[in-house]
This record gives structure tokens, C-alpha cells and sequence, in this order.
């Protein structure tokens, strides 16, 4: 196995960066330092409408690093929490965000650990995990593959999952669209027929093995099974010259 | 009309048992010396409607909320607010009314705005409509038969808001990024009270910003406040930002009960001019 010299953390970025392919002008929030990478990766090379905030109300223009010394941000537009709701609502949008648990059908939960009522560890609240969902595309980030993570069934549902979009049926499901969930060990999609989450590629230097062992459910796995792609050198160079000098995503992902 | 009020009065209208709403988000903007003089009086029972920050951690940590609407509870650079979590897993607070985010907007809108409820589809198929059992669904009367929810309105009997200028009227207005949703707090309550880092003059409002900053006018509002440092420890730009080693504090003192008292003694059972004048005299040391 070769991986070119990229450490997981940048295989992991350009997945990332590959779920946003196609995705156009829209905005782009995502969660967590790889997909952070990820996101200006596809926004400095095949996705240049891609929309991203600082952070706070500000649409800015040119690709801020999530790591080093930062040049002035181009501030292309203004967009406080009222002006965001409206924009997830109406669908303008791919958000990327953890799962603290995440089922075969990719419900979601970040709310809480345990019964509601009195959870364990209470953790994010619904947050806008329930109308990101129904209204717009959505992905998730898992740095750390395991069973505790990727469950037979979620405490609480906060982000909606296919088979419960179904049960809505079709028309008020018509705006609910998960595509990727990557993590540190592979890229999954739900493109079988009942919409189950699929294993689409293991990043390279992980077995198919590792993958189901670290799985708390029975994933859907191609007889051929792809490896993720490596990032190409300009990738690379984007990723360790502009974007990441100071390597932030390498101490987000273990392995 | 002169509006101008203190915290201790506008805090002595509240009873028991009455809904209140907290502007700002998470740690940002919040009237955090309203807060403090709630935690003074002896006032219980309260239901809390809140983009939760540190104002839920200590409210619920005084044993005085009964209800908590929220839709999560954040210290944004510590993402999750200790005091908060152990409240919650102690299971004491007695209700809670977990919400999509963008629903808490569309309850308040509704109060704001006098209508029973407004549609969306945020909630729909997840939890939240089982952990909110009063939550109902509404069906569009149009061709498309759209089944909704329908997000109760979320009227409030008293409103506190922190922004950073006002005139004594009540006109307000904020300064940084984000007006959050505090034009809809005063527009859903009964009673508002804004507190401001600054009164200033009808007359100089348009020279502290642009027009499109005065998003709070004396319609909206009962009392001001004049409150400098008020939104401390949260963020207040551009007067100034989240005082980061006070909020480690904060959060450090959930730690065990010896840690809490300490925290309390020290800085909440001590007059407002009195935080005022040891956070200086901290920054001073510093």
C-alpha cells in the first residue's frame, strides 16, 4: 500500500472535499478541522462558488486557513443567525456535522446520550440538526470510527434519518438528502435500494474487517470494494502549503 | 418617556413561576447583570426560553428554573456548558423543551407577532416530537397537502435583552455582527427591559452606527439600563469580547461543590459595582 506520502487526516479531507463535488453556489457549513480542510480544498480547486462563513456573520470570499498566519478576509456578504435559518430553509445549503451516534439509515444523534428524560451525558441539544435535515443536504464527520458511534439505534433522533423521512412519505420528504458519511476509516453513501448506508471505499492501509468490526450494525459492502482516493500533488500542496500549514486535521484523526 | 430603570427594579417584577426569555446566543451578548440580579432575589419556578448560554448554567445551578425551552446550550469555546450538563444528568430540572433551533425563532415570531403558531418542517420525524408531546402538526389547506409542524407561539411574560447603545426611550441598538433574535424577545413579551453598555442621546444613535443597526424601538421596550460591562463574561463586540479566562473559571467551578461556592462567593454574592470593580481590577492585574 502506498499513500503517497498523505497522512489519513488529508485522505479524509479530500473525501470531504469530494462529497461537496457538484454541490455549486451554496453555502458550505461544516464542523470540525477536516472538514474545514475539506471545504476550502473543493472551493480552491473544483467547487470555486462554494460559499463559507468566518465563522460568525460573514460570507467571505477568499479561503481563509484553518491553520497559520491568516491574510484579511474579503467579506462578500452579511449573514447573522436570522439571514442562516432562512437560507437552510430554503435549501441553499450542505452542511457537514458530527454524529455522536449515527444509525444504518444515517439518523443521527448529537443531542444526548441516554434517555432524554434524564440522559447519561447530555451533550449539543437538537441544535438545527432537525431542519438542516428535512430542508437541505447533508453529511456527516466521524473522526473516530467505532461501535460506540455507529449503533444499531440512536438515544434520540436529531438529525432525520431515511427510514424515518420515508415514513413522512414522499412529498414532505422531498428535501431531505444525506450523502456522505466520512471517517476516519472509510467513505459511506446510501445509495442501495431502501436507502441503507453502504461502505462506497475503505481509505487506504484500512481492511473491509476493520471497518465491519468497528460497526455497530450490518453495513451494505460492494463485492468490489474501492479504496478511497489519494489526494493528487497540487491537493496535497493546497492542503499543506494554504490551507493547513500547521497540520490541524492530523490531530483530529487517530490511525 | 424616560424609561430609565435598574436591574433591581425591573428584576422585583418578576413572580414565581413566571416565563421569561434571555436575548443573545450562547455566550455573546447576553444581559448577564440581569442574570446576576435574578440570582439575588428570591424569585423561583421560572420557565426559561433561551439560545442557552451561561444563563441557563447559572439559573439551573440556583434551582431556579422549572422549565427550560432551549433549543442547546453552549459556551461556544467550551461547547458544552458544564453546569448545564450536570443539571441536566442530576435530572433537575424538572421540564425540559428540547427545539430545533430555527423552532425557538418560529415560536417567538408567533408571540411576536400575535399568531397561535407558524408552520415548518423542522422537527418533522425526529425526537423532538416525541420529547415535546404538546407539539402538533398542521395540514396545508392548499393543493399540496403538506402536513407541518405547527410551532406553538412562545408568549413571555417579561423579556431581557443586552445591547450596546440606547437612548432613554428605549430605542436600542446593537453594534456587532449579529442582532441574534432580541428584537423578537421585546416584541413576544409583556414586560421588556433592555439593558445597554452605554446611554446615549436620541440625536447620537446614527453616529454610534448605521441606520440598519437600530433594530430595537421604544415600542419594543418597558426599561432601560444602563449597564456598562454588562453582558460580562460573555462577549459584547465591538465594546468588547468574551472574557476567556473568566468563562475557564465559570466553567471550572461545576467541578464539585466546594469549587461552586467558591465561585460563588466570590463573584455572585457581591453587588453588580462590586463585579464591576474586581473584573477591572483583574484585567488591571493582568
Amino acid at each position: 500500500m502506498s499513500t503517497n506520502g498523505a497522512t489519513r487526516a488529508e485522505i479524509c479531507a479530500v473525501a470531504v472535499a469530494d462529497a461537496f463535488r457538484g454541490d455549486g453556489e451554496i453555502l458550505v457549513s461544516c464542523f470540525g478541522s477536516v472538514p474545514s480542510v475539506g471545504a476550502r480544498l473543493a472551493k480552491l480547486t473544483f467547487e470555486p462558488e462554494l460559499m463559507l462563513t468566518d465563522g460568525i456573520a460573514s460570507l467571505v470570499e477568499n479561503v481563509l486557513p484553518v491553520s497559520g498566519k491568516a491574510p484579511a478576509a474579503v467579506v462578500e456578504s452579511w449573514v447573522p443567525f436570522r439571514s442562516i435559518f432562512d437560507l437552510l430553509w430554503g435549501g441553499r445549503r450542505h452542511v457537514m456535522m458530527f454524529a455522536s451516534q449515527i444509525d444504518r439509515y444515517g439518523n443521527q444523534n448529537f443531542a444526548c446520550i441516554g434517555p432524554h428524560a434524564k440522559p447519561q451525558a447530555q451533550l449539543l441539544g437538537m441544535r438545527g440538526a432537525p431542519g438542516n435535515t428535512i430542508s437541505h443536504r447533508t453529511s456527516y464527520w466521524v473522526p473516530n470510527h467505532s461501535p460506540q458511534v455507529f449503533v444499531p439505534k440512536c438515544d434520540v433522533v436529531s438529525g432525520l434519518g431515511y427510514d424515518r423521512a420515508a415514513a413522512l412519505g414522499r412529498h414532505s420528504s422531498r428535501f431531505h438528502d444525506l450523502r456522505r458519511v466520512i471517517s476516519n476509516l472509510g467513505v459511506f453513501d446510501f445509495a442501495t435500494p431502501d436507502h441503507r448506508m453502504r461502505l462506497a471505499s475503505v481509505h487506504p492501509g484500512v481492511t473491509r474487517e476493520q471497518v465491519v468490526k468497528a460497526t455497530g450494525f450490518e453495513l451494505v459492502i460492494p463485492a468490489e470494494l474501492p479504496e478511497t482516493r489519494l489526494p493528487t500533488g497540487a491537493e496535497l500542496a493546497l492542503i499543506r502549503e494554504r490551507i493547513d500549514p500547521e497540520g490541524l486535521a492530523n490531530k483530529e484523526v487517530r490511525a | 418617556m424616560d424609561k430609565r430603570t435598574t436591574a433591581a427594579a425591573a428584576v422585583s417584577e418578576l413572580r414565581d413561576g413566571m416565563t421569561i426569555g434571555i436575548g443573545g446566543w450562547g455566550s455573546r451578548r447576553k444581559p448577564m447583570s440581569i442574570v446576576r440580579e435574578i440570582l439575588r432575589s428570591p424569585v423561583k419556578d421560572l420557565t426559561l426560553v433561551t439560545y442557552g448560554g451561561p444563563d441557563v448554567g447559572l439559573l439551573c445551578k440556583a434551582g431556579k428554573i422549572r422549565r427550560l425551552v432551549y433549543g442547546f446550550v453552549s459556551l461556544d469555546t467550551i461547547p458544552l456548558e458544564p453546569h448545564f450538563r450536570a443539571a441536566r444528568q442530576a435530572g433537575a430540572i424538572p421540564e425540559v423543551r428540547e427545539l430545533d433551533e430555527g423552532m425557538l425563532q418560529w415560536g417567538l415570531y408567533a408571540a411576536a407577532i400575535r399568531l397561535p403558531f407558524l408552520p415548518t418542517r423542522a422537527g418533522l420525524g425526529t425526537s423532538v416530537m416525541e420529547i415535546n408531546p404538546e407539539l402538533k402538526t398542521v395540514r396545508s389547506p392548499y393543493a399540496d397537502g403538506e402536513e407541518l409542524v405547527a410551532m406553538p407561539a412562545l408568549p413571555l411574560d417579561v423579556a431581557f435583552v443586552h445591547m450596546n447603545r440606547a437612548d432613554a426611550r428605549g430605542n436600542a441598538q446593537y453594534l456587532g455582527p449579529d442582532f441574534y433574535f432580541d428584537d423578537l424577545y421585546c416584541m413576544a413579551a409583556q414586560r421588556r427591559f433592555v439593558s445597554c453598555e452605554k446611554l446615549v442621546e436620541t440625536k447620537d444613535l446614527l453616529a454610534e452606527g448605521s441606520l440598519h443597526t437600530l433594530r430595537i424601538n421604544r415600542s419594543m421596550v418597558d426599561g432601560v439600563i444602563e449597564a456598562p460591562g454588562g453582558a460580562h463574561f460573555t462577549e459584547c463586540p465591538p465594546d468588547y469580547g468574551r472574557d476567556e479566562a473568566f468563562q475557564r473559571e465559570y466553567a471550572a467551578s461545576a467541578k464539585d461543590e466546594e469549587a461552586w461556592q467558591k465561585f460563588r462567593a466570590e463573584w455572585l454574592e457581591i453587588s453588580e459595582s462590586e463585579y464591576q470593580r474586581k473584573v477591572r481590577a483583574r484585567g488591571a492585574a493582568k
